[in-house]
């Protein structure tokens, strides 16, 4: 067959075509939702034993390395999963180009700010101060 | 040639596959529950502002805490937190019907509305299993 294509031989190879992506997004939510189903149970169990008890116990609890390590991974797995999960309805349900892109930065700027003020107070409360 | 004519205006018609239309699609628990997946999803999504509010409480002090405990405790806050509960339930089983999908079991049509049926009633279940236990940690219902 005759080359009459623009695309260099490594782009073709590839097969990525015009998105520059593949299907890492829909590996990373498996990824994302395998690792969640202990880290939400987990949270679960944590919440639940930190019910009716006293702020400085919290402190604490919250504060412990074990507990800490588990609620930043929690906090972590799942703020990638729902960036990615809101990312993917966003791109199936607003089609105006100007709102999407709107939309798709705010899902961004949510998930961050979600993460990093989650991910500093358990900091917070592990270091003290 | 009687490919191309075969849809053109003057040519005959052939009858071609729909996709299903949602009006007139017999409701099917399976679809019913791939809504809730993703309508689960949605809920979550915004309910990890009371997750980062719990830490962020808990790590300004104890009046910030305060304040929190006394918005969860109330009847509004108890009714967020339930449902709260009950769609990282529905997500999470849901979820797994999904990862069973992705192994390649459980396409078998019985298999299917089995599936879908367990996750509305596990999800409920585990809820109020849950609920049940959370409110024995605290000493019964307050």
């Amino acid at each position: 067959m005759k080359d009459t294509s623009m695309r260099t031989p490594l782009r073709r190879v590839r097969g990525l075509g015009a998105g520059h992506s593949g299907t890492h997004h829909f590996w990373h939510q498996r990824i994302t939702s395998v690792a969640g189903i202990p880290l939400c149970i987990a949270a679960i169990v944590i919440v639940i034993g930190l019910l009716g008890r006293s702020h400085a116990a919290v402190v604490q609890i919250l504060g412990s390395p074990i507990v800490a390590i588990i609620m930043l991974l929690f906090i972590i797995n799942i703020v990638y999963h729902m960036w990615i999960g809101m990312q993917e309805i966003i791109v199936d349900y607003v089609h105006e180009d100007k709102l999407k892109f709107a939309t798709l930065m705010g899902n961004t700027f949510f998930c961050f700010a979600i993460a990093f003020a989650s991910a500093f107070a358990i900091l917070k409360l592990s270091f003290g101060v | 040639m009687a490919e191309f004519q075969a849809g053109s205006a003057t040519g005959p018609r052939r009858s071609r596959p729909l996709s299903p239309h949602i009006q007139v699609y017999r409701l099917m628990l399976s679809y019913v529950m791939s809504g809730f997946h993703r309508i689960s999803g949605f809920v979550l999504y915004f309910g990890m502002l009371l997750i980062a509010w719990w830490l962020i409480a808990a790590a300004s002090g104890p009046n910030a805490y305060g304040y929190f405990e006394w918005f969860m405790g109330s009847l509004i806050g108890r009714l967020v937190l339930l449902g709260y509960t009950w769609a990282l339930l529905h997500h999470m089983l849901g979820g797994i019907r999904h990862l069973i999908w992705d192994l390649g079991y459980g396409f078998e049509p019985a298999e299917r509305e089995f599936l879908a049926l367990a996750t509305i009633v596990g999800s409920i279940t585990l809820t109020l299993v849950v609920w049940v236990i959370g409110y024995l940690a605290m000493g019964g219902p307050r």
